[in-house]
């Protein structure tokens, strides 16, 4: 690989670099740690839940820790998973990828250092609830199930320390600016920019329903809650979030897999328009999670329904555009044919296979979304084991193995440590992918024949005839996963302890075949973008709040857990 | 060629069945939903959880018969189970469920069949739809609903139609 030589002269420079970043590679560092801390505790839960669905019970030896049993560890496992690990990873990637791409610290370091603050406090005040078991209430948190405050609160810290990164990156954003009166945007910094503008807008949506509805009624201060007019408001952010986790793996397939494919992106102005298209698209199509749900009527769960084939559009941009680059670093490695070039692809190199094999799972797992997002054909998997072997192919691949490919090498970066075994991390991505194959496609089936989610199965009075052959499949996937699991984190303790001290340099931007040049600078300019995706918001979202506002029940909170 | 316009090509060449196959799709959707009639719920009205007892139709829930073939089906969805629990229809009738909640969210779906709804406090849930093949079809919940969930499972019975005359 490129950067294999690396002449002494820009080892320097990486240390001199590393030095005006180490503010920014500590934050990264921190925010990381936590996210994988919070995905160890997360993940054990999830294979406690495989194998209670096959009859065998891991909660009654830990229940003098834990008490809630299956539930509450459901509910560890989602919020540690989908909220904490995600967000964290994410506030500490886009610090570095930002601050590495315009070439310019934090603009307010103290700023930086209160974001991080606000999150972990946050975290910790949800924690004691939910590890005291008076917040299973799982990560959805449907009022009228009615959680202890903290809990709500402490999330609320956590979405609002995130918003804090945002003023950092505009501010960074002008000061760049100001320096490079007419260049283009880098495309790292842009995309980190679009992510977080994208993530501030759709969270109103469960800052609203926390602040004026959850808090004050767990507070005791309301005498109950509306509990549709929760689920739209959550549903308005809890769409747009999987975007807000999938993009940073994005970021990484466009400006560093190719990279490390040996090749060159295919097109910039093509990757800023499928940003942008998510920056518009992304929230207006909230309802589509609740196609079954009553109380909101068809026709806007239909316009939500077209605009959410809407966001396909981008995605299958990003298919085109990435995997076109691949081909572009596969022919430059000498690679020839519509397909052979594929083997000339760098496939021991630990950090990009393991991107591309969570690229390869989530085509599946898109074609998946489309289905769920396919109005009346929802009916048919609507909260069944479908939408969890759906989103484990999304977020628990696509996205979680696309962020442990990224440590790979970012973690040996930060510490100025070698990655201890690199043989290990291809072991760890090839386990997870098959492991998750596994899994995925046997809780798609289960879900096929009706299988709830969420559901303590092992413990059901019947379990239905049909899916006893299947259910032994899913803790073979959830084993195998756990195994990778075990790897990595060994790989990555070794890493930071006893890997070999060394200048591991950056894998630089990757440079694009077709520059931001041939794309129009009104892709740099965010107000026109910010007006549309506020009108969209506005048309697909209002009529429905007002009837729902309108309509308000004070529903009292129940504790059924 | 020049190879920058070749990219292009293959851009536009994405592009064209990108937007063509979901717009496909999408007809098909609107297709089955309005003309077909497999129809998601919509908004049938609320309902005060606290005054069920008192209320039409939750104050009598059962199966009740409209008309030969026509039923109408009024379920109560409570921590941890359905009100009635077991729902029992010759083969070939027509089946309008009305559901609601007594206190949280509960799912209410049937198995091998379209009917799949969230069952929400304060709202109606309301879906309609035949059932063909006899057999006992179990009715789960499908949303955390509390300790108990799990245990909350329900029973479609269709027997073979009472007239041996007309179907098949």
């Amino acid at each position: 690989m490129a950067t294999a030589r690396v002449s002494s002269v820009s080892i320097t420079a990486e240390r001199a670099e590393v030095g005006v970043f180490a503010t920014e590679y500590r934050l990264t560092g921190l925010n990381m740690l936590i996210a994988f801390i919070a995905l160890a505790i997360g993940g054990l839960f999830g294979v406690m839940q495989a194998l209670q669905y096959n009859g065998i019970d891991l909660y009654k030896p830990i229940s003098p820790i834990l008490r809630g049993g299956y539930y509450q560890g459901l509910a560890l496992h989602g919020v540690l998973n989908v909220l904490v690990f995600t967000t964290f990873f994410i506030i500490g990637w886009l610090t570095f990828v930002t601050s590495r791409s315009l070439g310019i610290p934090l603009a307010s370091r103290a700023l930086g250092w209160t974001t991080f603050g606000v999150m972990t406090s946050g975290l910790l005040i949800a924690a004691l609830p939910l590890l005291l078991n008076n917040a299973t209430v799982l990560f959805t948190f449907y009022p009228p199930l009615k959680a202890d405050p903290l809990f709500y609160i402490g999330l609320t810290l956590v979405v609002v320390g995130t918003w804090l990164l945002l003023i950092n990156q505009v501010m960074m954003l002008r000061q760049w600016r100001a320096a490079n009166p007419t260049a283009r945007i880098p495309l790292p910094a842009f995309m980190a920019i679009v992510t977080m503008t994208m993530w501030v807008i759709c969270t109103f949506g469960v800052a609203t329903e926390m602040l004026f509805l959850l808090i004050p009624w767990s507070l005791g201060l309301a005498p109950g809650t509306d509990p549709v007019l929760a689920r739209t408001l959550f549903w308005f952010t809890g769409h747009p979030i999987v975007y807000f986790w999938l993009l940073p793996a994005y970021i990484s397939w466009y400006n560093f897999v190719p990279q490390q494919a040996g090749g060159r992106l295919f097109s910039d102005p093509m990757a800023r328009v499928a940003f942008i298209l998510f920056l518009i698209l992304s929230t207006p199509i909230g309802m589509h999670h609740q196609y079954t749900d009553p109380g909101i009527s068809e026709i806007w769960k239909l316009i939500h329904a077209i605009f959410t084939f809407g966001v396909f559009f981008p995605s299958l941009l990003t298919f085109f555009n990435v995997v076109a680059s691949l081909e572009n670093g596969g022919r430059a490695r000498g690679g020839k044919g519509w397909l052979v070039w594929v083997f000339s692809l760098p496939w021991r190199e630990p950090s990009f296979t393991t991107q591309v094999l969570a690229m390869i799972l989530f085509a599946f797992g898109g074609a998946g979304g489309l289905i769920n997002a396919s109005y009346n054909i929802n009916l048919v998997v609507h909260n069944t084991s479908w939408i969890s072997g759906h989103f484990h192919l999304t977020v628990g691949t696509a996205v979680t193995l696309s962020f442990m490919g990224i440590t790979y090498w970012l973690v040996p970066h930060l510490t100025g440590r070698r990655l201890w075994s690199p043989t290990m991390a291809l072991v760890q991505a090839w386990t997870w992918f098959i492991g998750m194959g596994i899994f995925a496609h046997w809780m798609h089936m289960l879900g096929l024949l009706s299988m709830p989610r969420r559901t303590a199965i092992g413990a059901m009075r019947e379990i239905h005839p049909e899916w006893e052959p299947l259910l032994p499949m899913v803790a073979v996937g959830a084993i195998i996963m756990f195994i990778s699991a075990i790897l990595y984190y060994l790989n990555m303790v070794l890493t930071i302890t006893a890997g070999k001290k060394d200048t591991v340099p950056m894998v630089p931007f990757a440079r694009a075949v077709s520059g931001p040049e041939d794309g129009p600078r009104v892709l740099d300019n965010f107000k026109p973008w910010l007006a549309i995706a506020f009108t969209l918001i506005v048309i697909n979202y209002t009529p429905t709040l007002i009837r729902l506002v309108s309509e308000m029940q004070f529903i009292p909170g129940i504790r059924s857990w | 060629m020049n190879r920058k316009y070749l990219g292009y090509l293959f851009e536009i060449a994405w592009i064209l069945p990108s937007v063509a196959v979901p717009i496909a799709f999408m007809v098909a959707i609107v297709i089955t939903a309005f003309a077909v009639g497999i129809a998601v719920p919509g908004d049938a009205g609320r309902v005060d959880p606290k005054a069920l007892s008192t209320t039409a139709p939750f104050d009598q829930p059962g199966l009740r018969e409209l008309a030969p073939g026509r039923y109408e089906a009024v379920v109560i969805a409570q921590l941890f189970n359905f009100s009635p629990g077991e729902i029992e229809i010759p083969a070939g009738s027509k089946v309008t469920f009305i559901v609601t909640s007594r206190d949280v969210i509960h799912g209410y779906k049937i198995e091998k069949s379209p009917i799949n709804m969230m069952v929400i406090p304060g709202q109606i849930s309301r879906m309609t739809t035949t059932f063909d093949t006899p057999g006992e079809y179990y009715i789960y919940c499908h949303e955390y609903c509390g300790a108990g969930h799990h245990l909350m499972v329900g029973k479609l019975i269709v027997t073979p139609a009472k007239t041996a005359s007309t179907n098949r």
